[in-house]
This record gives C-alpha cells, sequence and structure tokens, in this order.
C-alpha cells in the first residue's frame, strides 16, 4: 500500500492550439517523483464521466512541486477538463508506468507525433546528449518553440505549411538526421514506421505507446499491445502498455 | 457490531468482494488497498490454458458507465495456481476463484484442478458477453445452464456459485435452472451487452464491435433482477452491478444479496471497497443495526 489518489490544484489551464491545451498542476508528491514518458490519471469531477484519464506528464518542476500537462481536448472528458479554471482541484493518480531509458552520452533524437509530443519535452531537458528533436503535425504546429532551448529543432507537416512536408521521416532523410538511440511517442503508424527504420539502421529504439485504458495500474487487461515474446503476465504475447510501458524497446512490441 | 455473513457455507468477514476482471489476482490493487479488509476477492477468470483476449480497443466509456470487451485474457489454470493462490493465502481475506471455458471440458478441467486448492468458492461465469465460442451460450438457455451446473458439481466438492447473465427474457428462469441443478449460490449480474459507434469516424468504437455495458448504468437492473431472483430461489446471491458507494452496496443487500462485488468503481477510485466498507459500518451505526444479516432482503 505506497501508492494514494491526490488532489492537485489547477495553477493555469489555457488553450495552445485550436484543441491543445496546458494544464500546469500543483502537485508536489508527483512532480517529485516523476521521469519522462510516465503520465498521470486524471478524475473529472463528473460522476456521469467514469474512467480515469491517462495523460502523458509533458514537464516536471520537482522544486516548485508542479507538473505540466499538454493535451487535446478531443472526448467528452478531455473537454470537460479543458473548461477547469484557475484554482480548481482535481484527483490525480501518479507517476504511473515505467518512462524512457535515458542513455545519456548517445547521440539522441527525439521523434514526437501530435499529441504525443508533449512527453518529449521533459526528456529533451533531462537528456544529456547530442541530440535532435523531429516533430510531426498534422497541419496546425503546437510545443515546438519551446523545444529549441535544448536541441535543433526539425518539422515535418502533413498539409507542407511549416517544416517538410511529409512525415517525420520524411523530415529525417531530408536533413540527413543521424543518431545512436530514437525516442519516440506518436500515433501506431508513426511508431510503426520509426520501428523499422530504426532497427534497420541498428540504432536503439524507445517508442512509448498509446491504447485506451480503464484501470491504469496493470489490473484491467484493456490496454493491452502485441510483443514479440511471450510476457511475464498472462502468457499470451500481450504487454500492458500502462503498467509494463508505456514505453517499450521496439523489438518487444508488435506493431 | 457484526459484518460477518455466511455465503454458500462460507464464512465471510464482511459482504464486499470485488466483481471478476476489475480487480485482477489482486496484486495491482494490494499498492492501494489493505486486501486484509475485504470480504473476499473474486479473481479474474481463470481458463485451462492461457487466453489471449480481443483485440484493442478493448474499453470505452459510455454516459454514467463503461463499455469492455477483454474477452477473458488469463494466464491459465497452472499460472494462477503456482502465482496467484499462493499471493493471495498472503491476506486474511476469501478467495472466489472466477473460472471460465469454452465447452463443458475445459471448465471441467479447470473446476477439477481447483479442487484441492484452498480456495472457498467457485464462481462459473457461464455469462461473458464477449467471448464468442461457449461461455454465454451456457448461460442464456435454462437447459444449457442446468446441465453445465449439474456436470461442474460432479467435479467438485467446492462450493459453486453461477454468474447469470442479465442478457436474458426471464432471469429467475435461469436462477431457477441453476438451482434445480444443485448450485450452492447465485451471482449477478453480469454485463449488459452494448455497443457504441463513434460518429466522427463511423467505425465501431470497441474492436469486438459489441461490449459489455457495467457501471452505475446499469445499477437499477441490478437491483430489480436481485430482487426476483432472491425471491424465487433458496439459494444466496453474490449481487452486483454498478456499485459505487455503500447505499448501492446496501441497495443489493436490501433486495436479496447475502454479498455484494464492487466492479467498475475501482477504475474510478482505486479504494471504492474499503470506503464501502467503511460506509456500510457507519450506516449501520447510524441506524442502530448490530447485525448486517438483518439486512440480507429486508425490503420485501
Amino acid at each position: 500500500m505506497s501508492l494514494s489518489m491526490i488532489d492537485g490544484k489547477i495553477l493555469s489551464n489555457e488553450a495552445i492550439s485550436s484543441d491543445c491545451y496546458s494544464m500546469m498542476i500543483s502537485v508536489s508528491d508527483i512532480a517529485s517523483l516523476a521521469v519522462p514518458g510516465q503520465f498521470v490519471n486524471i478524475y473529472v469531477n463528473n460522476e456521469s464521466k467514469l474512467l480515469p484519464r491517462p495523460i502523458s506528464i509533458c514537464e516536471v518542476d520537482a522544486y516548485k512541486g508542479t507538473i505540466r500537462l499538454v493535451y487535446r481536448a478531443v472526448g467528452a472528458g478531455t473537454k470537460e477538463l479543458s473548461s477547469y479554471l484557475e484554482g480548481t482541484v482535481i484527483k490525480l493518480l501518479g507517476p504511473l508506468g515505467n518512462g524512457y531509458e535515458l542513455l545519456n552520452g548517445k547521440k539522441a533524437m527525439l521523434i514526437g507525433g501530435g499529441i504525443g509530443i508533449p512527453p518529449l519535452l521533459e526528456l529533451a531537458k533531462r537528456l544529456d546528449a547530442d541530440k535532435s528533436v523531429v516533430l510531426g503535425f498534422r497541419d496546425e504546429i503546437f510545443l515546438a518553440d519551446e523545444f529549441k532551448d535544448y536541441a535543433d529543432v526539425y518539422i515535418a507537416s502533413e498539409d507542407g505549411k511549416t517544416g517538410v512536408k511529409g512525415n517525420v521521416i520524411d523530415a529525417i532523410r531530408e536533413y540527413k538526421l543521424d543518431a545512436e538511440v530514437i525516442y519516440a511517442c506518436g500515433p501506431t503508424p508513426m511508431l510503426r514506421a520509426i520501428k523499422e527504420y530504426g532497427l534497420s539502421n541498428n540504432m536503439i529504439v524507445q517508442l512509448s505507446l498509446e491504447e485506451r485504458m480503464a484501470c491504469g495500474i496493470g489490473a484491467c487487461l484493456a490496454c493491452v499491445c502485441k510483443t514479440a515474446n511471450v510476457d511475464d503476465h498472462s502468457f499470451v504475447n500481450n504487454s500492458r502498455v500502462c503498467k509494463d510501458g508505456p514505453v517499450f524497446r521496439a523489438e518487444e512490441v508488435v506493431l | 457490531m457484526n459484518l460477518s455473513v455466511d455465503f454458500c457455507g462460507v464464512s465471510f468477514k464482511n459482504p464486499i468482494t470485488v466483481a471478476s476482471g476489475t480487480f485482477g489476482s489482486g496484486a495491482e490493487y494490494s499498492e492501494f488497498v489493505d486486501l486484509n479488509k475485504l470480504g473476499a476477492v473474486t479473481t479474474k477468470g481463470v481458463a485451462n490454458k492461457p487466453w489471449a483476449g480481443n483485440d484493442t480497443p478493448r474499453v470505452c466509456e459510455t454516459y454514467g458507465g463503461m463499455l469492455n470487451a477483454v474477452g477473458l485474457q488469463n494466464p491459465g489454470i497452472d499460472v494462477f495456481i503456482k502465482r496467484d493462490i499462493p499471493f493471495l493465502k498472503q491476506f486474511d481475506t476469501g478467495i472466489i476463484v472466477n473460472v471460465c471455458g469454452h465447452s463443458e471440458e475445459e471448465y471441467i478441467d479447470v473446476v477439477e484442478r481447483l479442487s484441492d486448492q484452498d480456495v472457498d468458492i467457485l464462481e462459473i461465469n457461464v455469462s461473458c458477453p464477449n467471448v464468442k465460442e461457449g461461455g454465454i451460450a451456457f448461460g442464456q438457455k435454462p437447459d444449457a445452464l442446468n446441465h453445465i451446473t449439474k456436470e461442474i458439481k460432479k467435479h467438485t466438492n467446492k462450493p459453486v456459485v453461477m454468474k447469470l447473465s442479465p442478457n436474458v427474457t426471464d432471469i429467475v428462469e435461469m436462477a431457477k435452472a441453476a438451482e434445480e441443478a444443485g448450485a450452492d449460490g447465485l451471482s449477478l449480474i453480469n454485463t449488459i451487452t452494448g455497443m457504441k459507434i463513434d460518429v466522427d469516424r463511423r467505425n465501431f468504437v470497441l474492436a469486438n464491435k459489441t461490449g459489455g455495458l457495467s457501471g452505475p448504468a446499469i445499477h437499477p437492473v441490478a437491483v430489480r433482477m436481485v430482487y426476483q431472483v432472491a425471491n424465487s430461489v433458496s439459494i444466496p446471491i453474490l449481487g452486483m452491478g454498478g456499485v459505487m458507494n455503500a447505499y448501492d452496496a446496501l441497495e443489493l443487500m436490501l433486495a436479496g444479496a447475502t454479498m455484494v462485488s464492487v466492479g467498475t468503481a475501482n477504475f474510478v477510485n482505486p479504494f471504492a471497497t474499503v470506503e464501502i466498507i467503511e460506509g456500510i459500518k457507519e450506516y449501520m451505526e447510524r441506524n442502530n443495526i448490530d447485525d448486517i444479516n438483518s439486512l440480507i432482503g429486508a425490503v420485501k
């Protein structure tokens, strides 16, 4: 019995694009523990919306006791979350899951797609290595400027209005980027392409996966992903994204 | 104040357990909850071999509820006996093992393997709506339910509780069929089959298309069915369906349940079980009720 649900106080909650929001929460118990790639469960203050929202941690300030979440308001729960004003108290559980393994000193490429970008910001801050950041967007750009303090930033957009027209792999090829380690988070088709690209170039590839969750702690077996080897929970080649992940080595997962 | 109840000839320190599949085998929730406080842990359904379950997405939220189509992913009885039973035996709590299968032979295989294990009750899942073959086939026809219950009873000396599906025309007919076959108790209700469509993507939300609806949205259905069954059979009932708080649990007991399972509420609040037990104690104190057994089926 070491975990508990914690009250967090919203310090700010503002739109940073047409549907993405940045929320700063004062919650020192989580801030003191969180590492890049972990997530929190947020319990919205509405009894008709039952399930916690798993949201990745974008930034951590252990000294101030704050965490920052950048989330997209797409469903009923995240839309409700986007309406919460400064001062609102919400229940949180976390930090949950396993974050990225920081391979300091190894040349790194941080690759994010869409709402998979936020957890890479804290990683960019903490990772002590020569690094480049590659970000893929459909159209609207968000958060990209904030990476510039930590690394060179390369952008791909599907509409071609910013950076390379196409996806993150197109940007990597266009700018002839190279690395020993890839740290990635984004939609599954992107992760699939990065896995193939990284492994065929003998890179170490860490992927953060997303899946619909219920409990967030490994009990309900909702958020599984297919794995190359037999898992050690159910012994059926299914790992739990929430508990065994969300970050996996690319060779471990079947995408 | 007495919170202990007798269910199928087994004594439990209080009437609160968890709904199968919402609590694993207790290991994950033991980080939050002192399992010693629970009347029993009801484990995730276990089959004779590992089951991989359905494709994802396996869950989605609905208004006041959720749909799941996990498809009974489980490690199989060998791992369950080697890993999960010893884990639970560290705690002073009852063990109710949920058993699933695709066929009569598979159910019997599991039941036989459990017969010499130190567990209290076998809850037979003949009502999972998310597994295509078997399972629910036994739970929707009185004759099939009667037959499988008799066969299972022949192969074990443990108390057998049949878990009933609400996806039937007449729950009382099903309850009577299980009772006639020798079931020691009944648990109800399993989830109600539902579906959610993503209007923007114009596709099903769940990979399985359909899923089982749980959560507070189904609680009134559970109260009604527990009441109907309690007034039609003489074997005891483990009631469940959308219990979120102590009052929801007490409603099922007043309707006729001897024990109550907490399911979806565990996802909403990992501490739900212990908070419900505390809430029941407060209710009894406030109303000068000495023995919880006086509440079972008290509303006629």
